[in-house]
């Protein structure tokens, strides 16, 4: 299973880069949707896998007995979650108002800040 | 105690919530100040509390170390803060005369107190993971402060800003994950004794990479600053200072943490690598500035430049380089972030911060002249300002490990700072206004003059004051280093126990 988990982390880590290797800002913003996912799992993973053993405190406990899950990486994968969907929901509107705004989607097309110099384009 | 770690946390917090609530109606921009102010005298109270017991620690909700959340303030986090706070008051009053109404009604303060909030939460966080979210609501209030308004610049520069920021968090995300996978800890005083235990030694280079990829990102390192240059330039001048006092050096001060409590296994490796990437950026930063003729440009060319030298001292690994990293850093918040105010005024009175279609401002604003020269010198290194001390400090650290070449680039960065800050003086100041232009000071009507000019004499003075009486601040410096070189104090005060 933690073959199978590192595998697809791979993979996904490889489809993120082709991705944002891209001009358009939009395929950029998939591929980060797709690394940002690739992080989470690789916490998840990180926080060793155990199947089918809930972390569960039995009544009267305080501490759950025999192996269970590790909860902690889950408790980090939620915040990093909800953290990433937030950003990644600023950025898009970001890129929206952008392409209202620059009319291009195209990273090499955006020199308004750092305008090219007039020399060298000549 | 934990009143005192949580305050500078809280009150920006508090203060956000109701500047936003107050957002249309003029109090709004007062409570901000008063925010301001109530937060810069917590931090001087827990800093007068740093200073009595060396380190202190508060567990959040009694959950005790490893387990919960740890505020630690030892000497380095505590400075860090007061001059957040500083840098923070500096800007709120600078805002009251830049920033228009348009922009408070969108919830400018209360953004930049989120800002403020979130810097300090970084410098004071003792956990991994808390350092990644306080990473993150400094980014998403940043980003907020970055585009407000909407201008196309500063879309254009958002984008590249946001993008970039965005990598570098990830890949800071994925090094905890896998950090935590072979150490089972995210507590940073914990992590300072586990990774003593870990077998596979070169993993955890790999990791220590990583983490230096993502804070070189946000100190903006050679290669890596690219979004810095692209967007800095664009925001009002407010923001534009308050990022170029505070978010990088965010970055060089988490780089700082990692690298002298978590990764110090492997000196020889990654310190070296710190080494080289010190150099680049010292350099290429510098010629950077060289070739912009914009002042806000130029000046964010020299952001990149100086984060060089805090590096540098971080990467020489002795305790003398540590003492220069730590002064040097804080030098330069303060230098920095006035220079950009300066920028801004001469923008209000001469109407451009490009160098060819502005002058005349040595003649008709001797004052603001003046008030240049001052943090311009001293971020060149002239004597006897702060920038002297800091580069003097740093260079002597590297004449003492006999590194002549690191030396000898440090020094002739510093000739070529001057070189660009003249250039600023002979475009800006010196020659007449293209367009005949009289940019006077008196112009400004007396309470925005008030607000624009009294944070930029009040860093000014305090350039002067580390720079005349350096004693005190180079002595808190070492002990700062001290402290970083050796973690026992820090363990101690977190875990509660002797390691």
């Amino acid at each position: 299973m933690e073959l199978l988990l590192a595998l697809t982390i791979g993979i996904l880590v490889a489809c993120a880069v082709y991705l944002m290797l891209d001009r358009n800002v939009i395929r950029f913003l998939f591929g980060l949707i797709l690394l940002s996912n690739a992080a989470n799992l690789l916490i998840f993973l990180s926080g060793r896998l155990t199947a089918g053993a809930p972390p569960l405190i039995d009544e009267g406990l305080y501490a759950p007995t025999g192996v269970v899950a590790n909860a902690l990486p889950q408790a980090l994968v939620l915040t990093a979650i909800v953290i990433g969907f937030g950003l990644l929901a600023f950025t898009l509107a970001l890129v929206y108002r952008t392409y209202r705004s620059l009319g291009t989607v195209n990273s090499d097309e955006m020199r308004v800040a750092e305008p090219v110099a007039q020399e060298a384009r000549r | 105690m934990s009143w005192l770690l949580v305050n500078p946390i809280l009150i920006p917090l508090l203060t956000a919530v109701l500047a936003y609530m107050f957002r249309f109606n003029p109090a709004g921009r007062w409570i901000s100040v008063a925010g301001t102010v109530a937060l810069l005298l917590a931090s001087v109270l827990m800093m007068a509390e740093v200073l009595e017991h060396g380190v202190i620690a508060a567990q959040m909700s009694n959950w005790q170390a490893p387990f919960g959340i740890t505020l630690v303030a030892d000497y380095l986090g505590a400075v860090m803060v007061v001059i957040t706070a500083i840098t923070g008051l500096a800007t709120v009053i600078y805002s009251l005369a830049e920033i228009p109404e348009r922009l408070e009604r969108l919830g400018f303060h209360a953004l930049l107190q989120v800002l403020m909030a979130a810097v300090c939460g970084a410098f004071l966080t003792g956990d991994l993971f808390n350092l990644y979210v306080w990473f993150e609501v400094m980014l998403i209030s940043s980003f907020g402060l970055l585009v407000l308004g909407g201008s196309k610049e500063q879309l254009d520069g958002g984008i590249k800003y946001v993008t970039l920021n965005l990598v570098s968090t990830i890949m800071f995300l994925s090094g905890i994950g896998l950090l935590y996978g072979v150490t089972g800890t995210l507590n940073m005083a914990d992590l300072h004794l586990a990774v003593r235990e870990v077998e596979n030694q070169g993993l955890l280079t790999t990791i220590a990479v990583m983490f230096l990829v993502a804070f070189g990102v946000k100190a903006a390192l050679f290669p890596l600053f690219f979004w810095l240059p692209a967007s800095y330039h664009t925001p009002p001048v407010a923001v534009s200072a308050i990022f170029a006092g505070l978010l990088t050096k965010v970055g060089v001060y988490a780089m700082i943490r990692t690298f002298t409590l978590i990764f110090d296994h492997d000196v020889g490796y990654t310190h070296q690598i710190m080494l080289w990437l010190a150099v680049l950026t010292m350099v290429t930063g510098v010629l950077g500035a060289a070739a912009m003729n914009d002042f806000r440009r130029i000046l964010s060319f020299h952001i990149i430049s100086q984060i060089g030298y805090m590096i540098l001292g971080l990467a020489l690994f002795t305790p003398l380089g540590l003492v220069g990293a730590v002064f040097y850093l804080v030098h330069h918040i303060i230098v920095k972030a006035n220079l950009f105010f300066v920028a801004g005024v001469a923008k209000r009175i001469a109407g451009s911060t490009d160098l060819a279609r502005i002058g005349g401002l040595y003649a008709h604003a001797p004052l603001l002249a003046f008030l240049f020269l001052i943090p311009a010198f001293s971020l060149a290194g002239f004597p006897p300002l702060s920038g002297f001390w800091a580069k003097y400090v740093l260079v002597k650290a590297a004449l003492d490990l006999q590194m002549w070449f690191v030396a000898g680039v440090s020094l002739a960065v510093g000739l070529l700072t001057i070189y660009s800050m003249t250039k600023i003086w002979g475009a800006a100041f010196w020659p007449a206004h293209p367009e005949g232009k009289r940019p006077r000071l008196g112009d400004v009507p007396v309470g925005e003059r008030l607000a624009l000019m009294l944070p930029i004499i009040g860093l000014a003075l305090l350039t002067c004051i580390i720079g005349l009486f350096p004693e005190p601040f180079v002595q808190f410096a070492e002990t700062s280093a001290a402290q970083l070189l050796d973690s026992t104090d820090y363990v101690t005060t977190v875990l509660g126990v002797q390691p």
